[in-house]
C-alpha cells in the first residue's frame, strides 16, 4: 500500500513512526524480561500483559512504517533486521530492567508521556495513525493507572522500598528530557497536523509525575548541573541496546524468514 | 489486614460480570496488597479474553463459609423434601399458558 504522500512527509513519517514504534518495541522486550520472574504470579501477568500490549503497539507502528516507505519491508523485517545504528527508540527505554522498583519508575516515567501522547494523536491528521491511537490510548491509560499505583505503594511503603524507588527516580531523572525533544523531522510533521505538540505533552508529563511523586513522598532530582540525555533519535544510543538486539534478533538472524 | 503468613500479601476473592446485567460470578481468586491493586490484578488474571465488563473485589477473610463437617446438617434435609420442588405438583387440566 502506499500513501499520497510528498516526498519530505513520506521521509519524516517514516522516520517518526520508527521512533514511535522503537520506544514501544524496546520497552515491551524490556517488560517481558520478567516474564517468570515477577515478584508475585498476578503481577508476572500484569508486567507480560503490557509486554503484550507494547509489542502489538510496536507491530502496528512498524507495519504502518513499511507501507508509508514503500519499499515491501514488512514489521518483522524492521524489528528483526535493523542493527542497533538504525534504531531509534531513547535511552529511557533501553536501560536494564533492573529491580521491581526501577522497572516501575521507568514505566510510570513512560506512561505519563505515553497517555497524554497517544491522547492527542487521536486527533492526528494522517488517520491510519490517529486509528492506533484510538487503540492504544485505552491501554496506556490502564498502564498509567498501574505503574502510578505501584509508585505511591513503594514510595510510601518500606523504609527499603522508598530508597530503592528513589535511587531509580534519581538515575532515571537524566533519560526523561529526550521524550519531549524536537526536530526537524518532528516539526515539519507538526506543521502537517500528522505529529504533536511535545511541549504541551511535556507540561501534561510535569503535571501527572511531578504531584504524584510528592504523594509517593518522592523528591525529583535537582536539574542543576545534571547532563540531560540526548542525541539518542539520531543513533547514539547507549551500550545495552546492542545487547538487547542481540537477544531479541538472534533467531531471525540464524534462522532468516524462519516459519514456526 | 492479615497477610495471611504470606509474602504476596492478603487473598482476594474475585467476582467478574460477563455483561451487564448479569450475575457476578466466583472466578477465582488473587494476592494483593490493597483493594485497588487487587481490582487490578483480578482485571490482568481474570479478563485478559474480554471475558468481564465488571469485576468485584472481597478480601477473602471476609467471607464466611460452611465447614464441610456440617455438610450433612446443612443439605441433605432438603433431599427428600419433593414438595419443595415445582414438579411435585401436577397441573390441573383446565389451566392454559402456564
Amino acid at each position: 500500500m502506499s500513501y499520497d504522500l510528498d516526498q519530505q512527509t513520506q521521509t519524516a513519517l517514516f522516520q517518526y513512526l520508527l521512533r514511535l514504534a522503537d520506544d514501544r518495541l524496546i520497552l515491551g522486550h524490556r517488560l517481558s524480561e520478567w516474564c517468570g520472574h515477577g515478584p508475585i504470579l498476578e503481577e508476572d501477568i500484569a508486567l507480560s500483559n503490557f509486554a503484550l500490549d507494547f509489542i502489538g503497539q510496536a507491530e502496528a507502528l512498524l507495519r504502518l512504517a513499511g507501507e508509508v516507505e514503500d519499499k515491501g519491508r514488512s514489521e518483522d523485517d524492521l524489528a528483526y533486521k535493523r542493527d542497533w545504528q538504525d534504531y531509534h527508540c531513547c535511552q529511557l527505554v533501553e536501560r536494564p530492567k533492573g529491580d521491581f522498583g526501577f522497572t516501575m519508575a521507568r514505566q510510570f516515567f513512560f506512561d505519563a508521556y505515553d497517555f497524554p501522547m497517544w491522547e492527542a494523536l487521536t486527533t492526528s491528521s494522517f488517520e491510519p495513525l490517529a486509528a492506533i491511537a484510538s487503540k492504544s490510548v485505552k491501554e496506556a491509560k490502564y498502564h498509567l493507572r498501574h505503574s502510578g499505583e505501584w509508585v505511591l505503594r513503594l514510595g510510601d511503603g518500606t523504609k527499603e522500598s522508598h530508597d530503592r524507588i528513589q535511587t531509580s527516580v534519581d538515575s532515571l531523572w537524566r533519560y526523561t528530557g529526550e521524550l519531549f525533544e524536537t526536530d526537524a523531522v518532528h516539526d515539519h510533521l507538526f506543521s502537517q497536523g500528522i505529529a504533536i505538540c511535545l511541549s504541551g505533552i511535556e507540561k501534561e508529563w510535569k503535571e501527572i509525575v511531578l504531584p504524584h511523586l510528592t504523594r509517593a513522598t518522592l523528591t525529583p532530582p535537582s536539574e542543576e548541573g545534571m547532563v540531560m540525555v540526548s542525541g539518542t533519535r539520531y543513533g547514539a544510543h547507549s551500550e545495552h541496546l546492542g545487547h538487547l538486539l542481540t537477544e531479541m534478533q538472534v533467531l531471525p538472524r540464524a534462522f532468516p524468514d524462519a516459519k514456526w | 489486614m492479615s497477610t495471611n503468613g504470606s509474602s504476596q500479601g492478603p487473598l482476594w476473592e474475585v467476582f467478574t460480570q460477563e455483561k451487564s446485567g448479569a450475575p457476578h460470578e466466583h472466578a477465582g481468586s488473587v494476592h494483593a496488597p490493597d483493594a485497588e491493586l487487587a481490582l487490578q490484578n483480578a482485571r490482568d488474571v481474570y479478563s485478559r479474553r474480554n471475558e468481564a465488563c465488571s469485576i468485584w473485589v472481597v478480601p477473602s477473610e471476609f467471607i464466611t463459609a460452611t465447614a464441610p463437617a456440617d455438610q450433612d446438617a446443612f443439605f441433605d434435609p432438603s433431599n427428600d423434601k419433593i414438595y419443595r420442588f415445582p414438579q411435585h405438583y401436577s397441573t390441573p387440566r383446565g389451566v392454559k399458558d402456564l
